[in-house]
């Protein structure tokens, strides 16, 4: 405002008058107009008509950060008037001629003499740019490509320019993506531990504990590593809220990288045998949580990818932390001992498969994410290597343990385990990257939101009409 | 804010249901609010903005957000999506004004007029005064007058132009948080950084968010965002110190047309059904309120608006649905699911028995593999 009053009482230096150059007003469309003209209005020191143009050149210091000189940011005051680019309309009125230019209103010249347009005077739009032309007088709408069937005139096939609708997770996919892998390794590891260790397994046992500390501890760091305020990774625990899945993991977290650790430690250095049993089995209980809760995690978003799934993505995690975990015992465990862990894998690839499909028929439109793109190719990528996978650890179980082929036996088994292990990454983040694709594309929210309204719609009516007739 | 309206809100509150979904009349007081002010809100009446964007401007400099990142390095700084700049709410955005262009008519307005024969110099002479009978019929002129102008009911728009294109309307939106009854971004939050406030709003405490993202996608209307090279979530608070100091927040005060109404949800919500009768009245059939009804997916917007189209041409979800309502089947699937793979891997472990006590020979072998289909089955649902 202070800004404003000194330039009001300020004396007759010549003032920048900032052009606000018309749209498509080429160079030399006002030629020699207001040429003569402009010094008078200049000696005067009237303030012009861009007031505010001018205020703002005025404080060039605030305005843009560092000083420039004058001359650079705004050239020769007379010289631009020359030029016809600088108004002569005046607070005190018109001074000499009107410079000759025109508003470009709706893409059309509206000077009287713009009839070699075909215009005169009215309104009338053209499409695309013509002779001085301009712009297309309506922003393009933004509709969804290819337009769906169900994209109608009431608007429901459109959308605000093309963006988004929900704000993208801006989660990494090696801190989210591979926590998600990593949780589910080291959860359904615990499980497979400690039945091994109840089956006298030990030497699987052993590797499975030690899998899941280290896939727990990468966890743990991932998952601080991917907060904006890794210091303040505490935070988590200051309370615990059922309605927040993370709240909830980072309790089970707490609660269960502890015991694994125990019952690694225990197993490695032979320590406090019964509080090792006693640490694994817990773990073997909290381990399905923290591989199942991770969907829970995904699908208690607003993200259409993960929330319309949420019925079946439960039961696709803790089927790849299966296949993931009963890799890791392939390829650490001897043959002797690797019978059930062939069996694990085997269910665990295939309840991946039969609750991927079950959830992409649910998913309708919204499927396509898992399908298209990033995400398809790192799921068909999975697809392949957990049939390989499986395929080669039910090979494995045929070939002869002793005996000149027991080297063959253990080497197929051994690249089956870490087929199984590529397959389950693959798995979570194809999920994780169909997840922001669906995200980022708000034909994934309208559509089936407006397919939803319908349908109530549909349901109110029917409702109704019995009550009607009666 | 009087002892009243205290008691009002404060006791004789209907019987609570689901807190998760469903309409929740006292959200303070479920909150934990024993004696709260009346929930306050935003009616923002789209059919008035004028886009002059003065409630981003107040906004930015009430709550002292930082400049977006593309205006500093001209990158992306010009979106080329008619006067909006600024693309949408945001970490550093928390009011965000939409223009959108569109080639239909705006109730009896008439935007295509001969102007040639206009003589406007004539016209500044006679002063800003123009006489009522001379002014534009616009949406809120009553019907009577507007037939008085010949513009004839039937057909208002006048005829298409030969391409059979109809004329341009402008529509502007200013946006902002909604300020959920049942806030998927609150529900989330797992360090309760995000509270309710005694006035019915959700608030992000600075000093106990550590960045975890999680409310960004839970949040069905893509409002809240963690700010690049801060890392901590932002959205608009409903201007929470204003509030606590008898002031109505900034947006609101700053709106020179009233577009953006503050006050006591049950009043804007009379305040927005008359208005939207007026409008359907003045021939805007295309008029409907978005977000007032405690019916819908999030329990009714605190704050809420009128539109002059469907929700998603404004960059608003037609049907946003708080991601927790599912949450309890969400955990029974995953507690089913969890106990697929303790139940399974059990099952596999005993069909192979103890690795000591195993009747050697191969039969065992095919007897587990074969056990896997069945109880994939089994578990698969």
């Amino acid at each position: 405002m202070s800004g404003r009053g000194n330039r009001r009482s300020r004396p007759a230096a010549p003032e920048p008058q900032e052009i606000q150059e018309t749209r498509g007003a080429g160079p030399g469309s006002g030629s020699g107009a207001g040429s003569g003209s402009g010094s008078g209005a200049d000696t005067k020191g009237r303030t012009g008509v861009n007031s505010r143009s001018g205020a703002a050149g005025s404080g060039t210091g605030a305005g843009h950060g560092e000083r420039r000189p004058y001359a650079e940011t705004y050239g020769n005051p007379a010289r631009e008037r020359s030029r016809g680019s600088v108004s002569d309309v005046t607070t005190d009125g018109v001074h000499g001629r009107r410079p000759d230019r025109a508003a470009l209103v709706g893409g059309q010249d509206l000077r009287p003499d713009g009839a070699r347009h075909g215009g005169g005077g009215r309104h009338r739009r053209q499409r695309g740019r013509r002779g001085r032309g301009g712009e297309p007088t309506v922003v393009p709408e933004a509709r969804f490509e290819p337009a769906p069937a169900s994209a109608s005139p009431d608007g429901s096939g459109t959308s605000y320019y093309g963006r988004p609708i929900l704000n993208r997770p801006s989660w990494s996919q090696w801190d989210i993506g591979g926590y998600f892998f990593l949780g589910g390794l080291a959860g359904a590891g615990s499980v497979l531990a400690a039945a091994a260790e109840l089956t006298r397994r030990p030497r699987m046992a052993r590797a499975l504990k030690t899998t899941s500390t280290a896939a727990i501890a990468g966890s743990a760091a991932a998952l601080i590593h991917d907060l904006g305020r890794p210091a303040r990774f505490a935070n988590m625990l200051r309370v615990c809220k059922p309605t927040s899945p993370m709240s909830v993991g980072s309790w089970l977290l707490a609660g269960y990288g502890p015991l694994t650790g125990a019952a690694a430690v225990s197993d490695l250095t032979g320590l406090l045998p019964r509080a090792g049993r006693t640490a694994t089995v817990g773990a073997a209980l909290l381990g399905p949580a923290v591989a199942a809760y991770t969907a829970v995690l995904a699908a208690d978003t607003a993200v259409p990818g993960w929330h319309e799934g949420y019925r079946e993505l439960p039961f696709v995690f803790t089927g790849s932390a299966a296949t993931a975990a009963a890799g890791a015992a392939l390829v650490a465990a001897p043959a002797a001992e690797a019978g059930p862990a062939r069996s694990v894998a085997l269910a665990g690839a295939g309840l991946e498969t039969a609750a991927m499909t079950a959830m992409q028929r649910r998913l309708g439109l919204v499927a396509e994410v898992y399908r298209s793109g990033r995400a398809g190719r790192l799921l068909r990528t999975a697809q392949t290597l957990s049939a390989a996978g499986a395929a080669g650890a039910a090979a494995s179980a045929l070939l002869p343990r002793r005996g000149a082929g027991r080297g063959a036996g253990r080497a197929v088994a051994a690249v089956s385990g870490l087929a199984l292990l590529a397959s389950s990454a693959c798995t979570r983040l194809g999920v994780f990257h169909a997840g922001l694709r669906s995200a980022e594309d708000p034909k994934y929210t309208v559509l089936p939101q407006r397919e939803r309204l319908r349908e109530r719609e549909e349901r109110r009516a029917r409702e109704e009409r019995p009550r009607g007739d009666g | 804010m009087s002892a009243g309206a205290t008691q009002a809100y404060g006791t004789g509150r209907a019987p609570r249901g689901n807190l998760l979904a469903g309409p929740e009349p006292d959200v303070a007081g479920d909150a934990g609010h024993a004696q709260h002010p009346p929930r306050v809100g935003f009616f923002t009446d789209t059919s008035v903005c004028i886009g002059c964007k003065a409630c981003e401007v107040a906004c930015k400099e009430w709550n002292a957000i930082p400049a977006r990142d593309g205006a500093a390095s001209d990158e992306g700084a010009f979106t080329g999506m008619s006067y909006d700049n600024t693309g949408g709410l945001g970490a550093d955005t928390w009011r965000h004004v939409a223009f959108i262009e569109q080639n239909k008519p705006l109730g009896l307005a008439q935007a295509d007029v001969a102007h040639g024969a206009v003589d406007v110099l004539a016209l500044a002479a006679q002063g800003s005064g123009t006489p009522p009978e001379q002014a534009a019929i616009t949406p809120t002129t009553p019907p009577d007058r507007a037939h008085g102008h010949g513009a004839a009911p039937a057909a208002p728009y006048g005829p298409p132009e030969p391409d059979g294109r109809t004329e341009l309307r402008w529509l502007m939106a200013s946006d902002v948080c909604k300020h959920c009854t049942h806030a998927a971004c609150l529900d989330v939050c797992p360090t309760g950084s995000l509270f309710r406030t005694e006035f019915g709003t959700v608030v992000v405490q600075e000093d106990i968010c550590n960045g975890c993202g999680y409310c960004v996608p839970a949040c069905p209307y893509g409002v809240i965002e963690q700010r690049a090279g801060d890392g901590r979530a932002f959205k608009c608070t409903l201007c929470y110190d204003r509030l606590g100091a008898g002031q109505e927040p900034a947006c609101a005060k700053a709106c020179p047309t009233d577009s953006i109404q503050f006050g006591p949800l049950d009043e804007l919500r009379e305040r927005a059904e008359a208005r939207v009768a007026q409008l359907r009245d003045a021939g805007v059939a295309d008029a409907r309120l978005y977000g007032h009804d405690p019916e819908d997916g999030v329990g009714g917007d605190g704050a809420f608006f009128l539109l002059l189209d469907e929700p998603e041409v404004y960059g608003l979800p037609p049907d946003p649905v708080v991601t927790t309502r599912d949450l309890p089947d969400m955990w029974r699937h995953a507690g089913a699911a969890a106990l697929a793979l303790l139940g399974g891997a059990a099952a596999l472990f005993a069909a192979h028995g103890s690795a000591g006590r195993r009747r050697p020979g191969g039969p065992a072998r095919l007897l587990g593999l074969l056990g896997a289909p069945v109880s994939k089955g089994g578990h698969a649902r």
